[in-house]
């Protein structure tokens, strides 16, 4: 694409670049309904296996492809040495458990899960009580929200400016030091460098992205209680926080543990923000920094599986309590 | 105009031998000097780097005659994910035509997959004419050479600013005691004479291993620096341990630095792009970093021997190394054995390529191909760095952690630096001792 | 004196209505202030990078961008070289990668959600045995790190797949032919918008099944039942009745999807192949900043024109945010 002419290049190519979009999805489009129309010919016995197999086969066949043999091959290789050739038993795993720096990941991995999506979710709730009883609601609701449209580079340029460090006497290009000086502290803390401090400031960053979310489902939520309930909960003198503790609560409590296991599993995976803000140094890494580094830079596909594989262990016990209120609710139906 | 002689030099039996066919399209273009390339039309090579634009811009224009001529279409892709996208790739068998590998570690894991090809005959050729023995053996793995070099750049150098060195009436020092009597001069100026800066992204720390080698290498030899590098020798050895105290009382002593930016922790913390941005101000004396520094200063800085910013080269130590220089740069290795990526890979080896790039750079790029005459150059700087690659008396090394195992070459080799400058206590033995035992505990066994 | 009087009044009619205004009163104005305080606080990061965006390189790094009003030092410069690329013309208009974002997004938005609400009705109103077992294992598949696909995605693509001599899955670069009849057309998936679109959407369906499982199983029964009688089988079904009825939730997820896939990095990057004809923007960005991040400036820039079109999508879909549980509230 070095020619000169580049523009006239790329306005020749948008109109077939459309056209393919759409085709593709016009395409899409036009197998479902060949086969819905084919399958739905099939009466009596032979009906509910061809809508099982054409309703839930694709999924399970696209999943099983890029989830499942994935996840095997990850399982194989924890067991592997670094470039998973010889068996070598539960040595990597003796490494995760026994190096300093990992202990040090570790323990910053279960804050990160504990604390992150609580605080994230607890704000969010918070906030969509709180937008549902103001009238600017939608501009508020777009300017918490905004931060999920950032992408990651972006953020991390945006954290820049507030987290820069500068010594006494230099300009301030930290919007965090220069406020803390304005309250009188002289010499600020170099804050990506302050341990324990550093890794809370990080997920100052994650939930100042994941809020939006949060808040957005749950408000979505508390609205679909009925009018009625509120009414007549507040007739009978219900206000403030016991209308929310005895009506609002209850009512969207299931939204409200969907949205914590969301953001707990997507915390254990989170590596982007760790990453372009300390690299995973100054004891801020994590689980999946980690990983993605051991097998990606320093080429060790054992130690990255075997991390890999902690990071399975570590999600099953909330996908096991999800699916466990799951299991309740679908017998109650 | 005096690369033209060059390339029309390099041409010259060709031109002779044709009454020089003007294709219709493109009548400005002296297609002769590529002849030798044959026809390649309508196919297509793919070149994965991780040099990006505006400084690749410089790459493709001096191959756009190449394209024009040849009819064969380069594509460019730089990444800042390079070394962990190339694994992928590879390993995931997509695989590009060329990767232009800055790291003969990584060369040598690429080597090891399988799916890298040995270099045509043509770039051997080129290798064997152009560079020294030592740059070969970097890109050769089990007695098979793997690609020549593009670039090289110069990292024993020293940022100044020669405007306020008159201003403070300070000299040029030429040794490495001269280099900390200066130091200690401006400390009685009331100033802290040196800046620095580790940070990088995910690659925080190698700025600071880049100090260890330059003092390896001028406190050691080309020997010891070796057998640290090939992990004979241990970082916990006295040499390499009294080589982290010398590091320790340069760049972690705190009358000496963070000059405009803070304390000895802050140099963890600042991104070696911006840790020299106060030498054109007046806030910072020196600051330790490569040749290609020079693209960080803000347009209009100018960089000469009389300018707001020039460098100066990192004084020896030991006097059985009077030039001890070290260096990086990339290699650039195939992955398909077909003619068009062939005639790729030989074209960007030649003189002819490299002067292209060279003239048209707008400072801070060098080679070390010696086909490249050092008038090529624009800037002098350049011509200075050019000038200590190609001495024939220079001890070069290249960047040690580069070399070495990936696990501690972009592992614990960076974030032990990295804990080392932000930890407290760094001057203390004991901190250096435990440092040095963790990286050696990191290297791998097999 | 007026005003105070007004207000009385107002608050009489009210008291009229609910037996304690005062307090609905306050904390409506309460709340307010409080939402008005975290929006504030939300914002201003934002905020400092739209300001420095306008600024040049050496005042960003010289001085706060809250004393950018004190320090004039504006330019257009970032976005100009963002928008325009380089100074010559050797460089793809950013036009380019906007539409392949485009391109990659839209249908990777559209597929997992069809795929996944087609999945979701079939656990949810289609009994059959181990449909709580295949739930729960999608639900579970989550746990699975995507960066631990990469390698075994791509080289599905670029080779297919074998076990020893046995092809499981073939790759469709020369087309499929079965029993000598050329059954689909040569079709290289690795360097097409494909290769990007389906591990997106891998990726997605687990938890676009679950989160759209809610919503289908939590769907009136009697409507299903309404619609059986009227002679309607599970296929009919499903669009003329389930499918209309939860586009609050498709809607929601989509908003969701389309972001995580527009702000991707990761799989456009080593999916695309390194050509600028599917390459997405926050790939082209992230090579804008320049080779050891000499150019880190542009990203403000950059983080901004690539904010716009995720911005608009939420915009004109936020409505249905709210409009969706309308329907969820027939059930009770």
């Amino acid at each position: 694409m070095t020619t000169t002419n580049a523009w006239s290049d790329v306005w020749s190519q948008l109109v077939p670049k459309f056209g393919q979009i759409l085709f593709s999805i016009a395409l899409f489009a036009a197998v479902l309904v060949i086969a819905f129309w084919l399958a739905s010919r099939a009466r009596g016995k032979a009906e509910r296996p061809v809508v099982v197999t054409l309703m839930l086969g694709p999924a399970i066949v696209l999943v099983a492809i890029g989830l499942v043999v994935p996840g095997l091959q990850t399982i194989l290789f924890s067991v592997r040495d670094p470039y998973g050739q010889g068996f070598v038993g539960l040595q990597n795993f003796g490494w995760a458990f026994t190096d300093p720096g990992m202990r040090q990941t570790l323990t910053n991995t279960v804050l990160w899960i504990v604390l992150a999506p609580i605080l994230s979710t607890g704000i969010g709730l918070l906030l969509a009580v709180l937008v549902d009883r103001i009238k600017r609601e939608a501009l508020a609701k777009a300017l918490i929200f905004m931060p999920m449209a950032i992408s990651f580079v972006g953020a991390s340029v945006v954290w820049k400016f507030v987290y820069q460090y500068a010594g006494p006497g230099n300009p301030q290009i930290g919007l965090l030091s220069s406020i803390v000086m304005a309250f009188g502290v002289k010499n600020p803390p170099n804050w990506m460098l302050t341990q324990p401090l550093n890794t809370f400031l990080l997920m100052v960053i994650y939930i100042w992205v994941q809020t939006g979310f949060a808040m957005v489902v749950l408000s979505a939520a508390i609205k679909a209680v009925p009018m009625d309930i509120n009414e007549a909960a507040s007739l009978d003198g219900a206000t403030g926080f016991r209308l929310f503790r005895t009506i609002t609560m209850p009512m969207v409590r299931g939204t409200f543990v969907v949205v914590l296991t969301t953001a707990m599993v997507a915390t254990l995976k989170l590596f982007d923000i760790v990453r372009t803000m300390t690299g995973g140094n100054f004891g801020t890494s994590v689980l999946a920094n980690e990983m993605y580094s051991q097998t990606f830079v320093q080429f060790n596909s054992g130690h990255g599986a075997a991390l890999a594989v902690i990071l399975f262990i570590g999600v099953t016990p909330m996908i096991w309590y999800n699916v466990r209120s799951l299991r309740k609710e679908r017998t109650i139906r | 105009m005096k690369p033209r002689r060059l390339v029309a030099a390099t041409a010259a039996a060709a031109l002779a031998a044709i009454a020089l066919p003007i294709s219709s399209a493109s009548a400005a273009v002296n297609c002769a000097p590529y002849k030798q390339y044959g026809k390649l039309t309508g196919k297509t090579v793919h070149i994965f780097t991780s040099i990006l634009s505006p400084e690749s811009d410089i790459y493709m224009k001096a191959y756009a005659d190449f394209e024009k001529c040849t009819g064969v279409t380069i594509q460019w892709e730089g990444s800042n994910d390079f070394e962990s996208q190339l694994g992928v790739r590879v390993a995931g068998g997509s695989a590009p035509d060329l990767a232009i590998i800055p790291q003969p570690g990584l060369l040598q894991q690429m080597v090891k997959t399988g799916k890298a090809v040995p270099a045509p005959a043509g770039v051997v050729a080129n290798a064997k004419k152009y560079w020294t023995a030592d740059w070969r053996a970097y890109s050769t793995v089990n007695g098979k050479y793997y690609g020549a070099p593009l670039s090289a750049n110069m990292k024993s150098l020293v940022w100044y600013s020669p405007k306020f060195f008159k201003k403070y009436k300070l000299t040029v020092p030429k040794t490495w005691a001269e280099m900390m009597k200066l130091s200690d001069q401006i400390v009685k100026l009331g100033q802290k004479p040196w800046c620095a800066g580790i940070g990088s992204g995910t690659a925080t720390g190698w700025p600071a291993t880049d100090w260890m080698e330059e003092l390896t290498l001028r406190m050691y030899g080309p020997k010891v620096y070796d057998s640290w590098v090939a992990g004979k020798t241990k970082f916990a050895s006295p040499q390499i341990e009294n080589v982290m105290k010398t590091l320790s009382k340069w760049l972690m002593n705190p009358k000496y630095v963070n000059a405009g930016i803070g304390d000895v922790k802050s140099i963890a913390t600042t991104t070696f792009q911006d840790a020299g941005l106060g030498i054109p101000k007046g806030k910072c004396f020196m600051l330790q970093q490569a040749s290609f520094y020079g693209a960080q200063f803000p347009q209009g800085t100018k960089i000469a021997p009389s300018g707001d910013v020039f460098a100066f080269f990192l004084p020896s130590i030991n006097k059985k190394w009077p030039i001890p220089v070290e260096g990086g740069g990339e290699f650039i290795v195939s992955f398909r054995n077909a003619p068009e990526v062939n005639a790729v890979q030989t074209f960007m080896s030649s003189p002819l390529y490299l002067t292209n790039r060279a003239k048209d750079s707008a400072g801070g790029w060098t080679t070390a191909n010696s086909g490249v005459p050092v008038s090529a150059y624009p800037t002098p700087l350049d011509r200075m760095v050019a000038t200590y690659l190609s001495n024939p008396k220079a001890t070069f090394r290249f960047d040690g952690s580069d070399a070495m195992p990936a696990a501690v070459g972009a592992g614990s080799f960076w974030t032990q630096m990295t804990a080392w400058f932000s930890g407290d206590n760094p001057q203390a033995t004991s901190t250096i001792d435990s440092i040095a035992k963790a990286i050696d505990a990191t290297w791998p066994t097999a | 004196m007026s005003t105070h009087a007004d207000t009385t009044t107002t608050m009489h009619s009210v008291r009229t209505r609910h037996d304690n205004p005062v307090r609905d009163f306050l904390s409506s104005k309460a709340a307010s202030i409080a939402v008005f305080i975290i929006a504030t606080l939300w914002t201003i990061p934002t905020f400092g990078l739209f300001v420095s965006s306008f600024r040049t390189k050496d005042a960003v790094t010289s001085t706060g961008w809250w004393t950018a009003l004190s320090n004039p030092a504006w330019t257009f410069d970032n976005y100009k070289q963002v928008i325009l690329g380089g100074t010559d013309n050797l460089q793809v208009p950013l036009v380019n990668y906007v539409v392949n974002s485009l391109a990659i997004t839209v249908p990777a938005t559209i597929i997992p959600i069809t795929l996944a609400a087609m999945a979701a009705y079939a656990i949810a109103w289609v009994p059959f045995r181990g449909s709580d077992a295949v739930f729960f294992t999608i639900f579970g598949l989550q746990v699975v790190p995507l960066q631990m696909s990469l390698i075994p995605l791509l080289s599905l693509f670029s080779q297919g797949w074998s076990i020893g001599k046995v092809t499981i899955i073939p790759t469709f670069d020369n087309g499929l032919t079965l029993f000598g009849h050329q059954v689909l057309p040569a079709f290289k998936i690795a360097g097409n918008y494909a290769a990007i679109w389906l591990p997106h959407t891998m990726f997605a369906l687990p938890l676009a099944i679950f989160l759209i499982h809610n919503f289908i199983a939590a769907l009136p029964r009697e409507l299903m039942e309404a619609s059986k009688v009227d002679g309607a089988n599970h296929f009919l079904t499903f669009t003329r009745v389930v499918l209309p009825l939860s586009v609050p939730a498709l809607a929601s997820f989509a908003i969701f999807q389309f972001l995580w896939v527009w702000n991707d990095l990761l799989v456009g990057m080593t999916f695309a192949g390194g050509s600028d004809a599917i390459m997405p923007l926050t790939y082209r960005l992230a090579q804008l900043s320049g080779s050891l991040g000499s150019h880190w400036e542009l990203l403000t820039a950059s983080a901004f024109v690539a904010m716009l079109i995720p911005l608009i999508v939420f915009f004109s879909l936020q409505r249905f945010f709210v409009r969706g549980l309308l329907a969820g509230s027939v059930k009770s």
